[in-house]
């Protein structure tokens, strides 16, 4: 069912950092193309179009909590963070530690973090960065809170099958954390989100949860027909479905937020979008009539999609001396799992650290 | 200008795409493929498919594909 989209408004809101943390094991395509049930040929035509080419992925056993603890301490050791700081804690994850109790509680008692800190997992994806941001804003609203930590992590390659050329090689691990507070400019930030459970089943891990549990035969590799091999512990994605899903909905949503800001197409600076590959990112530019340089499409041939940390990873290795400096006018733009897809419009500078750390 | 056919023979080079209505029942383009092909058409005529145009319907055959292209204003 389709119905107006749901908006929102924020005043005198900023992001004041954002660091990176991924594995520093990585993995290139071609280390890997000989896992799958396809002529290397055409494998390789796929890896150039798609922008295939390494990524990271976490160790055996590396969970969520790892990643983001690993980069909260790195902030608190370089002085950008004081854990007494943090207000509220949102941990936004496809790929919790546990089915309870929640891993932001995990990474609060793990560091120590003090008890009055608002701690709160947030089940979404690939759109959980806009997501995310908007909790934080909301939360800053309280008179009481004055600094909010967002995390976007995921270890989705630990729920890939190998042998699914679909997935296997477009996936990577990461957590991104972002540190969102009160600016004293009088800043207006404009957000759009849609979401449509009834393609809920387009993108989805079908076993491991109460519905279906975990067993021996939910973890043997099945052919589903398309020469891929995968369990139904592994992650599923209906990749025509999705791919469909992000340039029929996603440039309307951009659009509405823009209308709702009154800022043309032109006055954007970046469009920093989900990156799911280079090819639909390429699309999605060219349906929007955007420049490709001003829609950066490079993360997935670096590090992988690393789910809802997929747009921090793109500031970071694209524009952190900017964002550090004066800034930018950035629209941002999630798509992915729910099916889920968000907007929003702000400024991005004067931000204390941006960068990228490996997890060793 | 490179015929259809052709350009789908380097993708699948196994097939003969003439003799063929339906290349998805027939089995001989997967959806990776018709990226594949999208990427190759798109630099071959100079234009940019439009994503919501990437659907099965429009790379069934080599008549559905040259009428996607006419559709982009590729004079065929």
């Amino acid at each position: 069912m389709r119905g107006s989209v749901v908006k929102f408004t924020f005043r005198r809101k900023r992001i004041s950092g954002m660091l990176a943390v991924v594995p520093a094991r990585e993995r290139t395509f071609l280390e890997e193309m000989s896992n799958f049930n396809f002529p290397e040929s055409r494998s390789l035509k796929l890896k150039e179009v798609m922008g295939y080419d390494r990524r990271r992925l976490v160790e055996p056993g590396v969970c969520v909590s790892d990643l983001a603890v690993f980069g909260l301490r790195h902030l608190f050791e370089g002085g950008w963070l004081q854990p007494d700081e943090i207000d509220g804690l949102f941990l936004i994850t496809q790929t919790p530690d546990y089915l309870m109790p929640p891993t932001s509680n995990v990474i609060q008692g793990r560091l120590g973090l003090k008890q009055d800190a608002y701690c709160l997992d947030i089940s979404q994806g690939c759109a959980g960065f806009v997501i995310g941001l908007i909790q934080a804003f909301s939360l800053l609203e309280q008179e009481g809170v004055r600094k909010v930590v967002l995390i976007n992590a995921d270890v989705l390659s630990r729920k890939t099958s190998p042998k699914d050329r679909n997935i296997y090689p477009l996936v990577g691990d990461a957590a991104a954390i972002t540190v969102i507070e009160r600016d004293a400019a009088d800043s207006v930030i404009h957000a759009s989100v849609k979401m449509d459970g009834t393609r809920s089943e387009v993108l989805m891990i079908p076993a491991g949860g109460l519905r279906l549990p975990s067993s021996p035969e939910t973890a043997v590799l099945e052919d589903v027909g398309d020469k891929n091999l995968r369990a139904k512990d592994h992650l599923f994605m209906d990749g025509s479905a999705v791919f469909n899903f992000v340039q029929t909905e996603v440039p309307p949503l951009i659009e509405d937020t823009l209308k709702n800001a009154n800022v043309a197409v032109d006055a954007v600076d970046y469009f920093l979008c989900h990156q799911p590959n280079r090819f639909m990112l390429q699309k999605l530019a060219d349906k929007m009539k955007v420049p490709h340089a001003r829609m950066p499409n490079n993360v997935v041939e670096r590090f992988g999609n690393s789910s809802g940390a997929t747009i921090p990873i793109a500031v970071i290795i694209n524009l952190a001396e900017q964002v550090k400096g004066a800034g930018c006018l950035a629209c941002l733009a999630g798509f992915g799992v729910g099916m889920t897809w968000s907007s929003m419009l702000m400024r991005l500078g004067g931000l204390s650290f941006c960068e990228l750390v490996d997890y060793a | 200008m490179k015929p259809i056919a052709e350009i789908l023979k380097e993708i699948r080079p196994e097939f003969d795409f003439t003799a063929s209505n339906d290349f998805m029942a027939d089995g001989m383009l997967d959806s990776f493929d018709m990226v594949t092909l999208v990427s190759t058409l798109d630099k071959t005529f100079g234009i940019s498919i439009p994503g919501t145009d990437i659907v099965p319907e429009n790379f069934q055959n080599i008549g559905a594909i040259e009428a996607l292209l006419r559709k982009c204003g590729v004079q065929l």
